[in-house]
């Protein structure tokens, strides 16, 4: 199953991705080829197999709910592109 | 003191005891030796006044007589390792200037047990990639050549810093990460040896995340015994990363050199693919024969589904990639790219700061779990994982660790498979079962090719079973006596 222009386009949206309208149909030839190759997991019989998130295989842990991190504003901001006054500056998102 | 360079870790922390030489003077050995190296691009960061500091801390601390176990031994850090204070980059112009505000727990690991910094390795780019090509910062150079040659190789990736880094003694030993062979396919094309331990073995707390199902540290030494103390002072539970196992961490080089007489070999016959250089499969028989000399039982096994682990990674990887860097959008840190709104901003941003290879896995991962197609191509790639995991499982019911190739061909040229990358991901595929497994694998330097590249011999072992993997990797690296290095050209 081939991707084309217009789905590259939607998806690359809903990965906050800008994909110039030139760079559409190449994209769209290389995932089209990756997935073209990915289609043979159909040849393998799958049913009643329980799908593998991971290979760990005890129970996630649970941890105490306490504060045991923060206070630090100035190192949490350290690496912000802007900031003022000990918060994130934005770009505003509600007019 | 150019010699302290050529030491293996073993032999320098033999001589840092014995007050043979400082941590200082092995250090400085090392500083200069990286300096002189820039044109392998192995380093991304060196850190050589960190370097000296954190010797002489080292040396007081041995005057002291606490001394932990890797104390004064100078080591390189894979850029996917958050490092308190100094650029971490995870090879990516989106992460550029990013100074974490903590320390990874591997590396806190190393730091506790003595070892001194280096400086960062240079790496594909979010760890995606097979030959270093990826990274923002340009690739590393193989410090091998072909006999006669003059062409620059790839020293492999993700990790290709670390591994060049190790062959060229620029560092005692290196950290590295493997989600689907970044470790093995690198140590192969370096002659070096390295170890993906058992998935959970290591914390991923402060490793920048790339497939966090598949994602996994270990070290890259040149010999087995190395690796094994490197992985020792890795390892170990860790409450911050929920995977981490709460299992005690062996010692691993106390396996080194131990009997592997009795131990049944599992030769599994799917790995024998088409086009595969007859040299490789030479070297594999070889490598049969060695451990059939040392005593071991070789078996025949199957891995049915093997064929299927590359098309099943290359839906799991990007899916989960595609979710964990959704966090890089200009907000908190990293590259922003200021646009008329917020939707501009994060499109501009990521558009500009990650590259070619990470945004087309991006795509294909949004593309797999979007509405729709979840079912189709995530939930069945989770299935076949399934699969492959119970091919191993039947696999120890007639055998202890299997042995394979590590990758289906020696080095090959920058540049020579940049533009295909279906022809790309096919490294990876002796390597990337284990991963979805969750197995520990090894790469052993086993030979030269005609050309006179090196070629490594991978061994995958049970869950938790790294220490039959170092017995055997010792075993082989007994019997190939792998002595060759990269002449220097540099």
């Amino acid at each position: 199953m081939a991707i084309d222009a217009a789905t590259v386009k939607k998806v690359a949206r809903l990965a906050r991705i800008a994909e110039p309208e030139d760079k559409l149909e190449p994209l769209a030839r290389e995932l089209s080829g990756i997935l073209d190759w990915i289609e043979q997991l159909n040849e393998v019989d799958t049913d009643g197999v329980e799908p593998m998130t991971t290979s760990v295989h005890t129970h996630l842990p649970m941890r105490e709910d306490v504060v045991t991190d923060g206070g630090d504003p100035a190192k949490v901001l350290g690496n912000a592109p802007r900031s003022e006054k000990g918060f994130f500056v934005v770009p505003k998102v509600v007019e | 003191m150019s010699d302290l360079t050529g030491l293996t870790l073993k032999a320098a922390l033999d001589g840092l005891a014995a007050k043979s030489f400082s941590s200082e003077e092995i250090t400085q050995a090392h500083v200069t030796a990286v300096e002189a190296a820039r044109a392998l691009n192995a380093y991304v960061v060196e850190t050589p006044e960190r370097a000296i500091e954190m010797a002489r801390a080292s040396d007081e601390r041995r005057a002291k007589g606490a001394a932990g176990p890797l104390e004064g031994a100078p080591l390189g850090i894979k850029d996917l390792f958050c490092t308190e204070g100094v650029a971490s980059t995870a090879g990516s112009k989106i992460l550029e200037g990013f100074r974490p505000a903590y320390e990874s727990t591997v590396t806190s690991n190393l730091w506790r047990d003595g070892a001194v910094m280096l400086g960062k390795l240079n790496m594909d780019e979010f760890a995606m990639g097979s030959s270093n090509e990826t990274s923002a910062w340009g690739p590393v150079v193989n410090p091998w050549r072909a006999r006669g040659g003059n062409a620059d190789l790839t020293p492999g990736g993700s990790s290709g810093g670390s591994a060049a880094a190790v062959a060229a003694q620029l560092c005692l030993g290196a950290t590295a990460t493997d989600t689907g062979g970044s470790i093995r396919q690198p140590a192969a094309f370096t002659g070096t040896v390295g170890i993906k331990p058992t998935y959970g073995r290591c914390s991923r707390w402060g490793v920048v995340a790339f497939a966090s199902s598949l994602d996994q540290a270990g070290p890259m030494a040149r010999t087995v015994e190395d690796a094994a103390i490197l992985l020792t002072s890795m390892a170990g539970h860790d409450p911050k990363d929920s995977t981490s196992l709460p299992v005690e961490t062996p010692d691993f080089a106390s396996f080194c050199g131990k009997s592997v007489k009795g131990l049944r070999i599992g030769v599994p016959k799917e790995y024998r693919v088409d086009g595969m250089p007859a040299e490789i499969d030479a070297l594999w028989e070889q490598g049969i024969a060695w451990l059939k000399d040392a005593g071991c039982e070789i078996v025949e096994v199957s891995l049915p589904h093997t064929k299927y682990a590359l098309p099943a990674y290359y839906i799991v990887a990007p899916a989960e990639a595609s979710s964990n860097l959704a966090r890089y959008d200009g907000m908190r840190y990293g590259l922003r790219v200021e646009g008329g709104s917020l939707l501009e901003t994060y499109e501009r941003t990521r558009a500009e700061g990650f590259g070619a290879e990470v945004k087309r896995r991006i795509l294909i991962g949004t593309y797999v779990l979007s509405a729709g197609y979840y079912d189709a191509y995530y939930l069945k790639a989770l299935k076949v994982r399934r699969r492959i995991a119970d091919d191993f499982d039947q696999a120890w019911k007639t055998c202890d660790a299997l042995l394979t190739p590590t990758a289906p061909s020696a080095a090959f040229a920058l540049g020579e498979r940049s533009d295909d990358p279906v022809a790309m991901y096919l490294n990876d595929i002796f390597t990337v079962t284990v991963n979805l497994a969750g197995l520990p694998g090894m790469s052993v330097p086993a030979g030269l090719d005609a050309q006179g590249l090196p070629l490594g011999l991978q061994l995958i072992g049970r869950n938790l079973d790294e220490g039959t993997l170092f017995s055997l990797g010792s075993a082989i690296e007994k019997a190939a006596d792998f002595r060759a290095k990269p002449q220097r050209w540099w």
